[in-house]
């Protein structure tokens, strides 16, 4: 790890061709190297759902779902992810344009004041379920419990596992409510 | 963010070559600490060499018994893997203890090694910082420096290893595996980080044109009793100011036969705590004795103006984890016997 310099000498260019399908439509985009993730949903696909609050990895607005798994798009450089499925809030959506249980949930509990943290707050949470039922554990998961099961979620495992993402509204309580509907 | 060229690696030897071959050159795994480095201005590569997708996303036992985490496993799969929580918990709960559920989605096991301090003064290209340009000074020594080094810090680096991965590898005696594309090496896990000294703008050992490509957690420290705690100013997704990573193993009459007693927050690297180790080996496995090794380890400490909270806590922390350790060994034991 030497002193950040530039070699400057690169010969290929700083430009690459990437496909990406978001919620469920491929879409082949040129994008310039330092094109995160969010930046390309919000302003090349018009997806605005994905909210940028941070812009470091430190506040979660910007969660989306990467091949499934919940991720900081903020971080995310497109040009890595070429080939791979992308779900924002705006595909969690049935076909028929139902919300997903968890969209109905922080609507039943208003689990929100001002909403901006809401998308990545319920990305998030999706990502949460999965991980819980595939036996992820987390840093309140007993360390005694067995490997390879899924992990019953209670408000503790809730608040640990949505930790990633900050409310300065403080909603954290109804949040808590809505994710413990759907379990 | 500056331009910069995109190479994704389908080999080792290909991306070896490609940071041999460009000095500016930055492998991206995960991104979670490049990306923003390169953000804030302080990482300013004119290539990423992207070895994500290189085929090193496994973790397998060894013949020999011991296990190999591949340089590409993702922290959150390698914290779930039955392998580790059932061999090596204090891996699993360094993991847990660390970033969120989306970083450790992303983040890998060879990224996680290289991550950079999280020196406020590192990332603010307004101060000066004999990390990230030799030589123009440490705003951290008398500035902020809450967080900071308490041990082994030298006048031109008091920045604290952000990882808690890296403290329970250096416990478990874990080795890193490099390759710079024609040969391979490894070291043990405490002495793949550096002090700072007068270059603290190298964080490891590692050199120009080597890759991490994996850890091997070794059969000796497998299945042993072990546990990882860490203190910090939230429950959750935040630094540690002070970690523990401990692993014990006692024999039927309370004596030590094994200990790797690590500490994380404390120094410029995993600090391995060798002098309370030596202090415990074959003496008896309780309380008071803990205290007294931690207290010798932790003699060599030299707070900064505003961190010498850290020193009482990081001997309390080990003192804790080392005698729930022994008392979780000795409970096992009468059960046992019991049944």
């Amino acid at each position: 790890m030497g002193a950040a310099h530039d070699d400057g000498t690169r010969a290929t260019g700083h430009h690459s061709e990437v496909t990406l399908t978001v919620n469920g439509t491929p879409h082949t985009l040129h994008l310039d190297h330092r094109r995160v993730l969010l930046d390309v949903l919000r302003e090349d696909l018009g997806l605005t759902g994905s909210k940028k609050g941070c812009d470091h990895g430190q506040c979660g607005a910007c969660t989306a779902l990467v091949d499934g798994r919940r991720v900081n798009s903020c971080l995310l450089l497109a040009v890595t992810l070429d080939g791979c499925e992308v779900i924002t809030v705006e595909g969690l959506t049935d076909g028929a344009g139902e919300p997903h249980p968890l969209q109905r949930a922080f609507l039943d509990r208003d689990a929100f004041q001002c909403g901006y943290c809401t998308p990545g707050q319920i990305c998030s949470a999706v990502g949460v379920l999965a991980e819980a039922e595939a036996g992820h554990p987390s840093h309140v998961t007993d360390p005694a419990t067995a490997p390879g099961r899924p992990v019953a979620l209670d408000a503790a495992e809730i608040r640990e596992r949505l930790s990633g993402n900050l409310c300065r509204c403080g909603a954290y309580p109804r949040i808590v409510e809505a994710v413990e509907d759907v379990i | 963010m500056k331009p910069f060229g995109y190479l994704r690696a389908g080999t080792v030897r290909e991306a070896a070559e490609a940071l041999a071959e460009h000095p500016g050159a930055r492998c991206l795994g995960g991104g979670t600490n490049l990306v923003d480095l390169m953000k804030l201005g302080v990482e300013r590569p004119g290539l990423l060499v992207d070895v994500s997708r290189l085929p090193l996303d496994t973790v397998e036992e060894l013949p020999d018994g011991s296990v190999r985490v591949g340089a590409t496993v993702r922290n959150s799969d390698l914290a779930a893997h039955p392998l580790v929580r059932d061999r090596y918990p204090v891996l699993s709960q360094a993991l847990l203890a660390g970033a969120s559920g989306q970083l450790r989605n992303a983040a890998t096991t060879g990224g996680n090694l290289l991550q950079r301090t999280r020196c406020p003064h590192f990332q603010d290209l307004s101060k000066p910082c004999n990390k990230r340009t030799p030589g123009t000074g440490c705003a951290a020594r008398e500035g902020t420096h809450r967080d900071h080094a308490v041990l082994g810090h030298s006048e031109q680096c008091v920045a604290t290893h952000p990882s808690d991965m890296a403290v329970a590898l250096a416990a478990l005696d874990a080795r890193v595996e490099l390759d710079d594309g024609r040969t391979t090496r490894d070291l043990p896990a405490d002495r793949f980080h550096r002090l700072p000294g007068d270059h603290p703008e190298r964080d490891t050992e590692i050199r120009p044109g080597e890759l991490v490509t994996g850890v091997v957690l070794p059969a000796a420290t497998a299945s042993l009793p072990s546990a990882y705690r860490k203190a910090r100013d939230r429950a959750s997704y935040a630094f540690a100011l002070a970690s523990v990573a401990a692993v014990l193993r006692t024999s039927e009459d309370g004596t030590v036969v094994h200990v790797g007693l690590a500490f994380g927050a404390l120094a410029h690297k995993p600090w391995r705590a060798e002098r309370a180790e030596a202090a415990l080996r074959g003496g008896p496995a309780t309380e008071d004795a803990f205290a007294r090794a931690v207290e010798r380890e932790l003699e060599a400490a030299r707070p900064l103006r505003d961190n010498g909270y850290k020193v009482p806590l990081a001997r309390n922390l080990a003192v804790d984890v080392l005698t729930r350790l022994a008392t979780a060994r000795n409970r096992t034991g009468t059960t046992e016997e019991d049944s």
